[in-house]
């Protein structure tokens, strides 16, 4: 889509040699333009902050949400000190207890401290992954399964219709409960708030991936089918051989509509349900209604934005690299 | 990097799998016996009255005991009370009237104890600035010019008599509606002449807004001021910071201290479910050790170590509002109107007067207040009360746990009640913003005095 770029040749008025002139109009678009955005986006953004009064004082600027991110960096190191010393405490209890108490066998506990931001990035990034890829797994499958299957399809498609438009918020409640009654374990292996929110990540992130796999499964060149038929491959030889890779294309795009909504259900999630990650560190700094608050929720803005962005170009590369026709970009 | 809460499990659980078998607690143990449970989940509310956990976690006393806590803010009172009740947390620093109500049925079902009550007062009154304006005419002036304390409802009255009259609905935010909040609004409201409405849970009205003369709704604690703001509500009652946090945001004027409508008034506990109480006694016995040390740092010396309370309250991960917000009332002094900051010495009491110490009285005060209300709705003979009071409210773990304090001289005997002569009722109290005096030895006597709210015999 991208590869026809106009081109004059002239800039500013000189007629440039035709590599050059290439050259120079890639860095325009690749690199001035994004830049001269920015820049827009900044002086805007930092005139209109200056502009909005809040009770907890004025919007933050760029500035501000400078000053939050070193602040939060630095809280983190500050965190990471105090998690050595509970180390060194716990181990000396450890010893101690040992000394009076032989039978004891010492365990060492995780630190209790307080998430940092950086913690919170990561417990998101690790949930938002789980989420998406438990989705992957069944997604992909009935979604093969309703592409090969007009009965099927008939079946199920009313359901998809349904369940699609269904917002996290509406889920939560639900998946909170059920959760709370199934998974009594004393001592879980995982928390119930990772769960919960892995849970209602899935459920909302799996409909556009059955419905591109589906999609995609259906509209295999008949051609191909054919040739399946006249080898007479069997069921599954068929869909290996021949409705994956065909539909690769289809089904990556799925799941790069399905990333992007996963991460956005898991910060509603997050913020609703309180559970850890960066959509509780917003909740938390929005009740704090402390004078640093309205930054350091604009620099989780910035961050959850530039993950979702991130994320989003991790599966186009990926489908890039497992995807044989070019076409998918942008 | 290290993964956090929701991996941490795994990662123990791997380190643990080695010597898994011999973890049983053997008999050279201490007196107390290890604790059976040592890694904790504590939930809170953003409010200053939650720093006995605060301490006991920042100063160690929980690891202390061997406890390893992990306290973690909730976003409102009813996901709190569900954290306990199906065991995402260990316990909680709670609203005194949860653990009652959900004993008793109201709202939730659920056997909830406490064995540490942990603080008095600290809650205010505020109005929006629009409806001081219209309040300060009926509010006597000192020869300074500024308001004579306590301001009482009264003043309020006209105000809301003539929305009233406009057709306007007199809204106000609480909390939760079995809070403290929740009873010390009306107490005020109707100890000045105005009806704040009646429950009647067994036609299915909670809302509490029946004859209402102002409509009292729930407002999470940190919204209180965004709301206030939006104009949704007129006023509210409010723990701190969230009335000093009006007056620094500009947007709202606290009326009265709940010290002034009931002097040390009993507040926040710290409940547990009965069956972690039954299961781990060793453990519940070491977090109420925890927690009365914490009590006994924060008043210490005259108040003495608040500014540092202060600064690890105003922490994001605790209360995190500004440290001068904080630190207005948390050091012994309260500003109503912007600048007039006077000196109120016990606004947040932790440990003097035996704060901690759970009394039945206490219990059976806030079931009276329920009953006023219509949230019982109907009459119960005297015995009810106390033993009601006496299932929720546990001074037997409390004593346990003062008891071994005294034993390891962390802690000497006077700074208790006297175990051997308590009966777990305070005096008849008299410090009412309306007069009228309480002996929770006679509920039903007391539910008589009032003039607004129901009497023996009524049902609505």
């Amino acid at each position: 889509m991208n590869t026809t770029t106009v081109n004059t040749g002239k800039f500013y008025g000189f007629r440039l040699p035709q590599p050059s002139r290439l050259w120079l109009s890639n860095v325009t678009r690749l690199v001035a333009l994004p830049l001269i955005g920015i820049l827009v986006f900044l002086l805007l953004w930092s005139f209109t902050a200056q502009k909005i009064d809040t009770s907890l004082g004025k919007f933050p600027g760029p500035a501000a949400v400078m000053e939050q991110f070193e602040a939060l960096y630095d809280e983190h190191q500050r965190s990471r000190e105090k998690e050595q010393a509970f180390y060194e405490r716990q181990e000396k209890r450890n010893a101690e207890r040992v000394a009076k108490d032989p039978n004891y066998t010492p365990k060492i506990r995780a630190y209790t401290g307080k998430e940092t931001f950086l913690d919170q990035i990561i417990t998101s990034l690790v949930t938002v992954m789980s989420g998406f890829l438990l989705a992957v797994a069944i997604a992909i499958p009935l979604g093969i399964a309703i592409g090969l299957s007009k009965t099927l399809n008939s079946a199920i498609n009313p359901i998809i219709q349904i369940f699609k438009p269904v917002s996290p918020l509406a889920w939560l409640p639900l998946v909170t409960m059920v959760v709370s009654a199934l998974y009594t374990s004393p001592d879980p292996v995982v928390a119930k708030s990772f769960l919960n929110s892995l849970i209602t990540v899935t459920l909302c992130c799996i409909w556009p991936m059955v419905i591109n796999t589906a999609v995609g499964v259906a509209g295999i060149d008949n051609d191909l089918v054919n040739v399946s038929k006249v080898l007479r491959l069997p069921a599954l030889r068929h869909v290996q051989k021949i409705v994956l890779p065909a539909s690769v294309p289809m089904i990556f795009t799925g799941m790069r509509l399905s990333l992007g909504v996963a991460w956005m259900v898991l910060i509603a999630a997050e913020m609703l349900a309180q559970n850890p990650g960066l959509g509780k560190f917003v909740w938390d700094e929005f009740q704090n209604g402390s004078s640093d608050s309205l930054a350091r929720i604009m620099t989780a803005v910035l961050v959850i934005g530039f993950i979702g962005f991130l994320l989003d170009r991790g599966m186009l590369a990926l489908q890039k690299l497992v995807s044989w026709d070019n076409s998918a970009s942008q | 990097m290290q993964w956090k809460k929701p991996f941490k499990k795994l990662a123990a659980s791997l380190v643990l799998a080695v010597g898994f078998s011999s973890v049983a607690v053997s008999s050279s143990a201490e007196e107390l016996g290890y604790p059976e449970k040592e890694e904790l989940t504590f939930g809170f509310i953003k409010l200053t009255d939650m720093a006995p956990i605060a301490i006991a976690y920042e100063k160690g006393f929980f690891e202390d005991e061997g406890l390893y806590v992990t306290i973690e803010a909730q976003a409102n009172w009813k996901v709190l009370l569900d954290g306990v009740i199906d065991g995402r947390l260990d316990g909680a620093h709670m609203l005194a009237g949860q653990p009652i109500a959900a004993t008793m049925g109201f709202g939730t079902k659920a056997d909830i104890i406490t064995p540490f009550s942990m603080d008095l007062n600290g809650n205010g009154i505020t109005v929006s600035n629009a409806i001081w304006e219209e309040m300060k005419p009926n509010i006597p002036k000192m020869d300074d010019g500024r308001p004579v304390h306590p301001i009482k409802a009264d003043a309020l009255k006209p105000v809301v008599e003539k929305y009233k009259a406009d057709g306007k609905p007199f809204n106000m935010g609480m909390v939760f509606p079995v809070s403290t909040h929740n009873y010390e609004l009306r107490y005020w409201l109707a100890a000045g002449g105005i009806h704040p409405g009646y429950y009647a849970p067994h036609k299915g009205d909670t809302s509490g807004q029946i004859d209402a003369d102002a409509l009292l709704s729930v407002t999470p604690p940190p919204q209180m001021p965004a709301t206030l703001e939006a104009g949704t509500i007129y006023g509210y009652c409010v723990g701190e910071p969230w009335n000093q946090q009006a007056v620094f945001k500009g947007i709202g004027v606290p009326v009265v201290t709940d010290y002034e409508i009931w002097k040390d008034n009993p507040e926040k506990v710290f409940g547990i479910t009965k069956e972690f109480a039954e299961k781990y006694p060793n453990t519940t016995v070491r977090i109420t050790r925890a927690l009365i040390r914490a009590a006994m740092w924060l008043d210490e010396n005259n108040n003495a170590n608040r500014p540092e309370a202060v600064k690890i309250l105003s922490q994001s991960n605790y209360v995190g509002a500004d440290y001068d917000v904080i630190a207005n009332s948390m050091t012994g002094t309260f500003e109503y109107e912007k600048g007039d900051k006077r000196e109120v010495p016990d606004f947040n009491v932790f440990f003097r007067y035996n704060a901690t110490y759970p009394y039945y009285s206490d219990a059976i005060w806030y079931l009276t207040q329920m009953r006023r209300w219509g949230q019982i709705s109907e009459d119960k003979p005297d015995e009810w009360y106390k033993e009601l009071a006496a299932k929720v409210y546990r001074p037997d773990i409390y004593q346990a746990a003062a008891n071994s304090l005294i034993a390891e001289k962390l802690a000497t005997a006077e700074q208790f009640p006297d175990f051997t002569s308590e009966d777990g009722f305070r005096n008849p109290q008299t410090h009412f913003i309306d007069g009228i005096v309480y002996n929770g030895q006679k509920p039903n006597e007391y539910i008589e005095k009032f003039a607004i709210g129901l009497k023996s015999g009524q049902k609505l």
